[in-house]
């Protein structure tokens, strides 16, 4: 049975891995041929370098998703704060499921819906070029908004409720109460919606595709477009690198994670 | 944890803040300007294995002789359809675009194109005079190129792989071996309504700018008759398919079929004889665009001795351009790719081929709507149909055992 | 308690203002364009030629559900043995199966479609072997088999974190009286862990019943379903009006389907990851 169970997880695991791992593989392909390995080289990866496009698409996928997580995530914290002081329970309902959309529709209803609503702005406006970098932070912003309210107002839920009255009857505004009493009490909450939506505007292919223009191209979409014309040898080395870097943000995350429960364990509860 | 990815995050987005504000400065202390140009996948040349990168070189070209500078935003389109959607939704902006004959006449006929002005593309001179000038053959789609700068020509034909077809098939040479069964799943069609009906109608000698609806309809037929045995539709991916092997039969653009030949040798080409397809893809300035001068200097560059032969070396295809077509340089390229290439692309007299004219907007909401009912024409194995039907009993009779012993188990 | 603040009550207003501009107002135009022609005018002709794709949907929703039940039915066990190896094994497999969710599904996909292609590496090996090719991009099994590819760590993922949150005296309680290792299974596992199944099964039904990259390269665009159909309309066609008419009933087909699967999940929500 234990031998059985490990076989299994190796079949899977080895089936999951097997064209990523031939992609990677021959990306070292002198030959640039999928069926002969001819040698080993980093050929590709230079041209890659020396791909403008492709590291001007980089450049913007990560500006595009500081961005977007940032504007999102502080949305959502003063969108927290004043949920969870609402009283009316309806609203409030009302209000989490809309802000849920964007998580519960599949992708492209999503970014069809953008890219329809952004057409009507643009012939009302009467412009010419409405896509680009702020349709797509909109567009990203938007989607990253569920995920980032969706860590912050558990938080705000677990508060004690009183520090924030104790602070005002010592006289502060209830802005201020905010500011120095239940915003650091919330920290991890925007830690955590902050990497979730910098993941999620990294990795957003779909909706990206609806609203964007040539003159901001991101990294997925830089793939996209390698994929539907004739594939460069250079597009396996950019999804190695890629593979490469994902695995160390989890490495690095997973052992550090380790690490600091230990400590924590250590020092006992606080 | 928290500090190590609070501080990785935090020097992230202080590492793109800076980034954004570098750019945006560059920007600012020059003002550059942007030309937007959107063209076919593959159809310039772009600086690998040592090629010249023709639109950075426009840009430096650009820079020394006019003092300024000019940055191109370069993207790519895989079907004269998908650019026309594009372009008339209304939302983006290009400068130069580079349509074929047909989408360019269409084009006209909406009036989305600036007239030119030969006076900022006095390399102009260099087209041959069957395609620019009085008198010129083909300037069928625009009379006296008032609106566009024919960039490359040719025709489409049948590829195939030699290790997979019979080189004694009688098919070869003929549209039919598109239709033969014994290459089932090996074969490729377009994904662009336009060609991919064109090989229907080509192959059953209908006219393929025909007005008649049920002539149309017969070629569909076809098509429909075919989806069994194609592997696929698709467009540029066509090259990697076709170079490792994975199809034996397509009709792509000829020119394509060279640089496929490039790397793999086992890929022959013919014209097929009940006729074919001839196309020019020509260069014109969207009524849009705000850079009209640049997007025309850009032109202009293109038809210069040296992108145009690199262009065409790059491309393979057919070029206008008399200086190409005189080089002796780059009739020894071709020769070193395949020995009969130039005569391939060039010496075409005995191929008998039809241009593409554009249809009335009846016939191209009729296309749309039998190429959308061709698509949605799928064939599927009954297994597929069986299993979702075991897999939705299934989960009925489960979803109702629990309810009924739920029922049963609140009673007592 | 005290009344509530300007500060307290305004700090919501932004994000209203966002989810109502850029939330509900898209929905809105998809409604408008599916119920206009082309003139703006109020017409029901975008949804009567709906029934021509009739086929498509009940395709893709075909296919959707065969690929959600197979990432069932291997993500399970799956998840299952994962779970009963050691503390240390498990986080390690963690990684490994977080690593290809957080992969971009471009690359997966494409990557699969290279190695799987009639002239792609597993093809050239079998020919070695002499056994004959697969014909498997541009067929149906293709593009399932890319689903379940794609989207099996999302199915795998749920289930294994509501299993290591089970409470092991629930199994030893089972054994003590008596009960197989199979009755365990059944009857106190698996209802324990219904609500991670259906977080998974919701994870990998909406993307399923919605792609179109999938479809486009193991389905060599000859497979088509509705993601490819809507991505046509819009990218180009540009038809807006039918292609809304369709992304609205499949909006609606999904709202209903996430909603009965959430009947069956005893806690509220379910797990989001």
């Amino acid at each position: 049975m234990k031998f059985l169970s490990k076989f299994y997880m190796f079949i899977i695991f080895a089936l999951l891995y097997a064209p990523i791992l031939v992609l990677i593989v021959f990306s070292f392909n002198d030959a640039g041929s999928l069926s002969e390995f001819s040698g080993i080289s980093l050929k590709w990866y230079g041209e890659l370098f020396r791909d403008e496009a492709a590291i001007t698409a980089l450049k913007n996928s990560l500006i595009l998703a500081v961005l977007s997580s940032v504007i999102a995530t502080v949305i959502a914290t003063f969108g927290a704060l004043g949920l969870h002081h609402m009283r009316n329970r309806y609203v409030k309902g009302a209000i989490k499921s809309v802000t849920n959309v964007p998580m519960m529709n599949p992708d492209i209803v999503t970014g069809v819906s953008m890219m329809l609503l952004f057409v009507a702005v643009a012939s009302l406006i009467s412009t010419k070029d409405i896509f680009g970098f702020g349709t797509m932070l909109i567009a990203h912003t938007t989607f990253n908004l569920p995920y980032a309210l969706l860590s912050i107002l558990p938080r705000f839920n677990s508060l004690d409720k009183s520090l924030s009255e104790a602070a005002q009857d010592l006289g502060a505004t209830p802005a201020k109460a905010f500011f120095s009493v239940e915003l650091p009490e919330i920290v991890p909450g925007i830690v955590s919606g902050l990497m979730m939506s910098f993941t999620m505007s990294l990795d957003d292919f779909v909706i990206s595709h609806f609203v964007s223009s040539p003159n901001f191209q991101t990294l997925p979409l830089y793939v996209y477009n390698q994929t539907v014309h004739n594939v460069k040898f250079s597009m396996y080395a950019l999804c190695a690198l890629i593979v490469a870097t994902i695995l160390a943000i989890l490495l690095v995350v997973n052992f550090a994670g380790s690490a600091s429960n230990k400590k924590k364990s250590k020092r006992g509860a606080i | 944890m928290k500090k190590i990815i609070s501080l990785s995050l935090s020097i992230l987005m202080i590492l793109s803040v800076i980034m954004a504000f570098s750019s945006c400065s560059s920007k600012s202390e020059s003002a550059v300007k942007t030309l937007y140009v959107y063209n076919w996948g593959e159809y310039i040349s772009d600086g690998s294995e040592d090629s010249l990168d023709s639109n950075a070189a426009f840009e430096e070209w650009y820079y020394e002789t006019f003092g300024e500078r000019v940055k191109v935003n370069y993207s790519t389109y895989s079907s004269n359809e998908d650019m026309y959607a594009k372009l008339s939704s209304g939302s983006v902006s290009y400068d130069v675009i580079v349509p074929s004959d047909y989408m360019v006449e269409r084009l006209i006929n909406e009036d989305m194109l600036a007239p030119l002005d030969y006076a900022n593309i006095p390399n102009i001179k260099n087209i041959l005079p069957e395609f620019y000038g009085e008198g010129a053959e083909y300037d069928y789609y625009d009379e006296g190129n008032i609106y566009s700068v024919p960039y490359f020509y040719g025709m489409i034909g049948i590829i195939y792989n030699t290790t997979m077809v019979d080189p004694e098939d009688d098919d070869l040479g003929s549209w039919s071996l598109m239709w033969d069964e014994d290459y089932a799943g090996n074969i490729l069609q377009f994904n662009n309504s336009r060609d991919a009906f064109g090989t229907a109608q080509y192959y059953l000698g209908i006219d393929v700018n025909t007005d008649d609806e049920s002539e149309w309809r017969r070629a569909l037929e076809l098509l429909k008759a075919q989806k069994g045995i194609v592997q696929g539709y698709v467009m540029d991916e066509i090259f990697n398919k076709m170079e490792s092997g994975s199809a034996a039969i397509a009709a792509y653009y000829a020119g394509d079929f060279l640089a496929m030949y490039e790397n793999n040798e086992d890929l022959d080409f013919f014209y097929p004889k009940e006729g074919t397809n001839l196309y020019v893809d020509a260069m014109c300035v969207p009524k849009t665009s705000e850079n009209k001068l640049i997007a025309e200097r850009y032109i202009d560059f293109m038809l210069s001795e040296e992108p145009a032969i690199a262009n065409a070396e790059y491309t393979y295809y057919a070029s206008p351009n008399r200086l190409v077509v005189e080089s002796e340089e780059y009739r020894e390229y071709m020769a070193e790719i395949k020995e009969d290439a130039f005569e391939k692309m060039y010496d075409t007299d005995g191929v008998n081929a039809t241009a593409y004219v554009n249809l009335t907007n009846e016939k191209l909401v009729l296309i749309n709507k039998l190429w959308e009912e061709l698509k949605s024409d799928i064939d599927v194995s009954p297994t597929i149909y069986v299993i979702c039907g075991v897999i939705v009993v299934a989960l009925i009779s489960f979803i109702s055992f629990f309810a009924i012993r739920k029922r049963i188990r609140s009673k007592y | 308690m005290r009344g509530k603040s300007l500060f307290q009550k305004m700090a919501a207003a932004p994000h209203i203002t966002w989810a109502v501009m850029f939330i509900v107002a898209p929905m809105l135009f998809v409604l408008y364009f599916a119920f206009t022609d082309a003139q703006g005018n109020f017409s029901l002709s975008n949804v009567s030629t709906l029934a021509s794709y009739s086929n498509v949907f009940i395709l893709s929703i075909a296919f959707a559900l065969i690929a959600t039940v197979v990432c069932l039915i291997i993500g399970y066990p799956l998840a299952y043995f994962m779970a009963r190896s050691s503390p240390k094994m498990q986080k390690i497999l963690m990684i490994l199966i977080m690593l290809p969710m957080w992969c971009n599904l471009l690359i997966r996909t494409y990557a699969l479609m290279a190695l799987l292609d009639n002239g792609g590496l597993l093809n050239a090996l079998l020919e070695k072997l002499g056994l004959g090719k697969l014909h498997i991009v541009g067929s149906d099994f293709g593009v399932i088999l890319g689903m379940v590819y794609d989207f099996l760590p999302y199915m795998v993922l749920p289930i294994f974190t509501t299993m290591t949150k089970l409470d092991k005296r629930y199994i030893e309680a089972a054994q003590d009286l008596g009960c197989t290792a199979f009755q365990t299974m059944v009857k106190v596992i698996m209802p324990l862990t219904l609500s991670g199944v259906i977080s998974g099964v919701t994870m990998v039904f909406v993307p399923s019943i919605s792609t179109f990259y999938i479809s486009q390269k193991l389905g060599a665009g000859k497979i088509e379903l509705i993601g490819d159909t809507i991505e046509r309309l819009f990218k180009n066609t540009s038809t807006y009006s039918v292609g809304a008419a369709i992304s609205l009933v499949m909006m609606i087909l999904i709202l209903i389907s996430v909603w009965i699967m959430n009947k069956f999940s005893d806690d509220e929500g379910g797990i989001i990851i």
